[in-house]
């Protein structure tokens, strides 16, 4: 079976990779592009662990089919520092202890950033509802609901440094 | 195992190539088709899309709605027309999965999944199916009773009725993990009221059978009568009437059979899922 060029922008920058026919996102972008920071979980659509954004909005990449993406831009936790600065909700995740094992750390991020990119000053509902997708089996979630409004309260500020 | 995946910009080119090969499936947002190729299904290797915008549209008429196949839950949950469907639509998965889950492909989703479609049947829906080189429309019951006979039919649309009023319309999801995991059941109504009496009820669950179902043993016990504590203990009394729930990693058969009155009860009572 011959493989497909397939063009978009990854984490701001044009990408060119080949891909299977029927391969997913997530493959591509961890076998293609060697970003490994989004997680192979289940396959399924269940754990959000593979969660990326894709043209601003929240899709798992395992349920993407990497063709799709054509023209698109994705984003991954890749993309979330700015060099050496972490992204508000990195720096929240870190102090509030948010992350055990580490393996949903990856979608819970992207999840909370599609979250705060839409609104920025949620309620703890709304957290709650954002990473309803998302399974964590290490912190009982509640370190990570603080975490992402801990964060909200600082993006403001980090926005404007970027300007 | 690699895929062929073969995109087409029109319906009813999609329709004739997925019913002139054998081994194809149809994808619409993917959340059954990716798993399944996730997983290696090798009972099929070519896939079929279409990217026809009209498979996204929401259309209005005076007494009923259509729906694009591939409208998501998240397009229905944006849909100010289709508010009475936002709980059901909510019920879908979380966010990222609404952005992909489809209505039509909702149609297809095994039991315990498959909530949103409880909500068409009791809004009278009618499926357009564009199936070779000929479409035709059919009740959603039907289409539900002989999708696993005839695999190779496109979609096309769903029709539903408007609810009577507003509050005519109730759905309620119950599962174990909230606010975005499998359903051990969810129920949907239609009660229309004249006179303070119920007329015309339609109640459907998802996770009693092994597609959704109506249940006419309820829909017959409250026709004609006001919404009390009476009628709704008949109506509970035959809750599980010509059901068959599955048992699964979610609930067991026993399970669901118990809660099932317990879920109904609270639904004729006026409580439903969170409109999101």
């Amino acid at each position: 079976m011959t493989k497909s060029p397939l063009q978009f922008r990854h984490n701001g920058k044009d990408t060119a990779v080949f891909v299977e026919g029927g391969e997913n996102l997530l493959s591509a972008l961890r076998g293609e592009t060697g970003d490994t920071t989004l997680k192979y979980g289940c396959g399924q659509g269940s754990c959000g662990a593979c969660t990326v954004l894709i043209d601003g909005e929240i899709h798992l990449s395992c349920m993407t089919l990497a063709e799709t993406c054509a023209g698109k831009s994705v984003e991954t936790l890749d993309g979330l520092a700015d060099g050496p600065n972490l992204h508000p909700l990195q720096t929240a995740f870190m102090e509030n202890f948010s992350a055990q094992c580490g393996f949903c750390t990856s979608g819970m991020l992207m999840a909370a950033k599609a979250l705060l990119d839409r609104n920025p000053s949620p309620t703890r509902d709304d957290v709650i509802e954002a990473i309803g997708g998302n399974v964590c089996r290490c912190t009982g979630y509640e370190p990570i609901i603080n975490a992402i409004l801990d964060a909200a309260g600082r993006r403001s500020d980090f926005s404007a440094q970027r300007r | 195992m690699p895929y062929t995946v073969k995109t087409f910009s029109q319906t009813s080119e999609a329709a004739n190539a997925l019913s002139s090969a054998r081994r194809t499936h149809y994808m619409a947002g993917g959340t059954l088709i990716m798993r399944a190729m996730n997983e290696g299904d090798q009972s099929f290797d070519t896939v079929i899309r279409s990217t026809d915008p009209t498979l996204s549209q929401i259309k209005q008429s005076a007494a009923r709605i259509e729906i694009g196949a591939g409208a998501t839950m998240a397009q229905v949950m944006a849909s100010s027309e289709l508010a009475f469907l936002h709980s059901a639509a909510h019920a879908v998965g979380g966010p990222a999965i609404r952005n992909i889950a489809s209505v039509g492909g909702n149609l297809f989703a095994r039991c315990p999944y498959g909530d949103f479609t409880a909500a068409l049947l009791v809004l009278d829906a009618t499926v357009s199916v564009a199936g070779g080189y000929s479409g035709h429309d059919m009740p959603l019951e039907e289409f539900l009773a002989v999708r696993n006979r005839e695999p190779h039919q496109l979609v096309s649309a769903i029709s539903i009725a408007r609810p009577a009023t507003s509050d005519a319309f109730r759905f309620l999801k119950f599962s174990r993990v909230k606010p975005a995991r499998k359903s051990v059941l969810s129920i949907a109504a239609h009660l229309p009221q004249s006179g303070g009496r119920v007329s015309g009820a339609r109640i459907a669950y998802c996770g009693m059978a092994e597609t959704p179902i109506r249940v006419p043993a309820v829909e017959r016990s409250l026709e004609g009568k006001p919404l009390d504590e009476a009628s709704i203990a008949q109506a509970c009394a035959v809750a599980c009437e010509g059901t068959s729930p599955s048992t699964d990693p979610i609930a067991s058969d026993w399970y669901r059979r118990e809660v099932a009155p317990v879920y109904l009860k609270r639904l004729l009572m006026g409580q439903t899922s969170r409109r999101a």
